[in-house]
């Protein structure tokens, strides 16, 4: 056998002497000459009209360098459907959303004039519930309504088959209610950016993007400048689990660095903030319903999932259909018929975090798996090999599927994990359909 | 603010720094002193990417003041090994894949450091009682546990 110089052997991580002598240089181990901290004002309740903002005091602030609030933001929005405002305008949709912020030459200094930053705010009753968000009476919590649209449709739909004519012939109906919690990355390094502006008008960005030709295509037209005029540099990553894909300190550094001749600005969020302000996975209500025979074949399919989307779209349209193609599962199901929606709430925006969604579909759709186990009295292995997909057949988007793999993938895990499957289940393949 | 003069052993060299009373010693050593292996986290205790080593015992960064380690000995990454001679946990961290985005890599290493000094030969359970205060959010920690045995039995 021909001998490799890589596969099969066990290889020193390229960058771990790096990383292992603390030479890793990550966005808050540079400091530039002559530059200012950044702090944010943030809005201390969950929804709110803002009646006034006086930044007067923060301005005459000695050692305070530039103030900005919406006003100084060249084009104050940004996401897949540009709702989200650089800082917040009239109204303020979550707690930690940023209306005001400030440079100054040390962070002591900015602390104190955030302090000293007068907002004057209107509470309103928050929506906090996105159930409750569905109901034609409900609080809005933007003008166009709570729904998030998919198209032209506030929900993404996914049909394959006839789910009513499968229900009537299922031996069971199988019904249950899932929920998941909204999760924080926490990653370890929180969101940290360096931004200058030079004398040419070219911004250049020390970011920690997981992301940056997304924080490029977003960043540019905020400055109103071409992409060739903003210079993002980054690769570095103090761990972003999803965290990172959104701009989080890179937009506001930005924006302030067109204001402070040249000097660069820092901007380091505390632990507090990442929790409070940072996206975050979104909370999901998934809703099932399942159509089942005798013999273990799922033949139908139908659920509802309710994301829980925060205050603004951002990137929830994404996230909220990768997972409607992803929650019918790895299964075969003739009939399937999927609602997601994405519901507006007075929430920090969520957005990406590890599957876009997608985990949430699976523990939804695995515990499922367990429940019909139980209610037609089948081992849940069993009724996994059954329903499992195999070549040439189709996701419940309808495309053809070809290189699958679930069986085997089963066989191996259940190998590894002491596990005796039933000779039937080790002879099965996915590359044939054998009849049960 | 009044500025206090703290001088200390750091990484086995005499240092003497100029600070306020109210500076911890995580930010004495990064923003005075140009140490930046101690990395910020949280600065509440609850993270451990700040552990460094204080007269032999792995301890917060965040959560001492700089005043108090006058006359005593504080150890970084910085001062366990370097690229030719790196520290036997370094070369196990590299090999067994312990560092992945290497953020809590520094605080990790100190929290190891110390254990192997007191306990050369530690059970998997005393591993795991040694780092329970730094969190990694990358690995799901075996692979360190893993490092931190490799480099207790290559220490003989």
């Amino acid at each position: 056998m021909e001998e490799y110089k890589y596969v099969g052997k066990r290889l020193p991580r390229y960058d771990g002497m790096q990383h292992v002598l603390a030479k890793t240089r990550y966005i808050n181990d540079i400091r530039l000459p002559g530059m200012l901290y950044v702090k944010a004002w943030r809005s201390p309740v969950p929804s709110a009209r803002i009646l006034k903002v006086d930044v007067s005091k923060a301005e005459s602030l000695p050692g305070v360098v530039k103030v900005i609030t919406w006003k100084d933001v060249p084009y104050n929005r940004y996401g897949f459907v540009a709702d989200y405002p650089v800082l917040a305008e009239d109204e303020v949709r979550y707690i930690g959303q940023e209306v005001v912020a400030v440079a100054a030459e040390d962070l002591d200094t900015a602390m104190e004039a955030v302090s000293l930053i007068d907002v004057e705010l209107e509470e309103r009753e928050p929506l906090l519930d996105p159930l409750k968000g569905m109901e034609p009476d409900s609080i809005q919590v933007s003008p166009e309504g709570n729904f998030v649209y998919f198209g032209d449709k506030p929900v993404r739909q996914i049909r394959k088959g006839d789910t009513d004519a499968a229900f009537a012939q299922a031996d069971y109906i199988i019904e249950n209610y899932f929920r998941t919690a909204a999760q924080e990355h926490c990653p370890i390094e929180t969101q940290c950016g360096i931004a200058q502006t030079d004398v040419m008008g070219r911004t250049h960005v020390y970011s920690m993007s997981q992301a940056i030709w997304f924080n490029k295509m977003w960043l540019a037209p905020i400055l109103k400048k071409p992409q060739s005029m903003v210079h993002i540099m980054g690769g570095v990553v103090g761990g972003g689990f999803g965290s990172k894909n959104d701009p989080h300190t890179d937009l506001i550094c930005s924006v302030l660095s067109l204001y402070t001749k040249n000097r660069p600005v820092k901007w380091l969020w505390t632990r507090e903030e990442e929790f409070t302000s940072s996206t975050h996975r979104g909370c999901m209500h998934m809703f099932f319903k399942d159509g089942v025979m005798k013999d273990g074949r799922i033949i139908a399919r139908q659920v509802r999932s309710i994301r829980d989307g925060g205050g603004y779209i951002l990137t929830n349209d994404y996230v909220g259909a990768k997972h409607a193609y992803g929650v019918a599962g790895p299964y075969n199901i003739p009939n399937v018929k999927v609602d997601t929606y994405v519901i507006l709430t007075n929430k920090r925006p969520v957005s990406s975090m590890r599957g876009f969604g997608l985990y949430q579909a699976s523990f939804a759709d695995e515990v499922q798996i367990e429940k019909i186990a139980k209610t037609i009295g089948m081992d849940s292995w069993k009724i996994r090999f059954i329903n499992a997909v195999r070549d040439g057949d189709t996701s419940s988007t309808q495309a053809e599927l070809h290189s699958c793999a679930l069986i085997e993938v089963m066989q191996a895990a259940a190998q590894r994990a002491g596990i005796k499957l039933d000779d039937d289940l080790l002879t099965m393949s996915s590359k044939v359909r054998l009849e049960v | 603010m009044d500025k206090y003069t703290i001088n200390f052993t750091l990484n086995g060299r005499p240092v003497s720094v100029e600070a306020p009373a109210t500076v911890n010693l995580l930010t004495l050593l990064r923003d005075y002193l140009n140490v930046t292996s101690v990395k910020f986290g949280c600065e509440q205790g609850n993270c451990g990417a700040c552990t460094i080593i204080i007269d032999g015992e792995a301890v917060n960064s965040c959560l001492v003041l700089a005043q108090t380690v006058q006359g005593r000995e504080v150890v970084t990454v910085e001062g366990i090994g370097t690229q030719e001679e790196p520290h036997p946990l370094q070369t196990a961290f590299t090999e067994y894949y312990a560092a992945q985005c290497g953020f809590c890599t520094p605080g990790m290493l100190m929290a190891s450091k110390s254990l192997l000094d007191h306990n050369p030969h530690p059970t998997r359970e005393e591993v795991v009682d040694g780092i329970v205060g730094n969190v990694c959010r990358c690995t799901g920690y075996n692979k360190i546990i893993e490092a931190v045995q490799a480099a207790a039995e290559e220490m003989g």
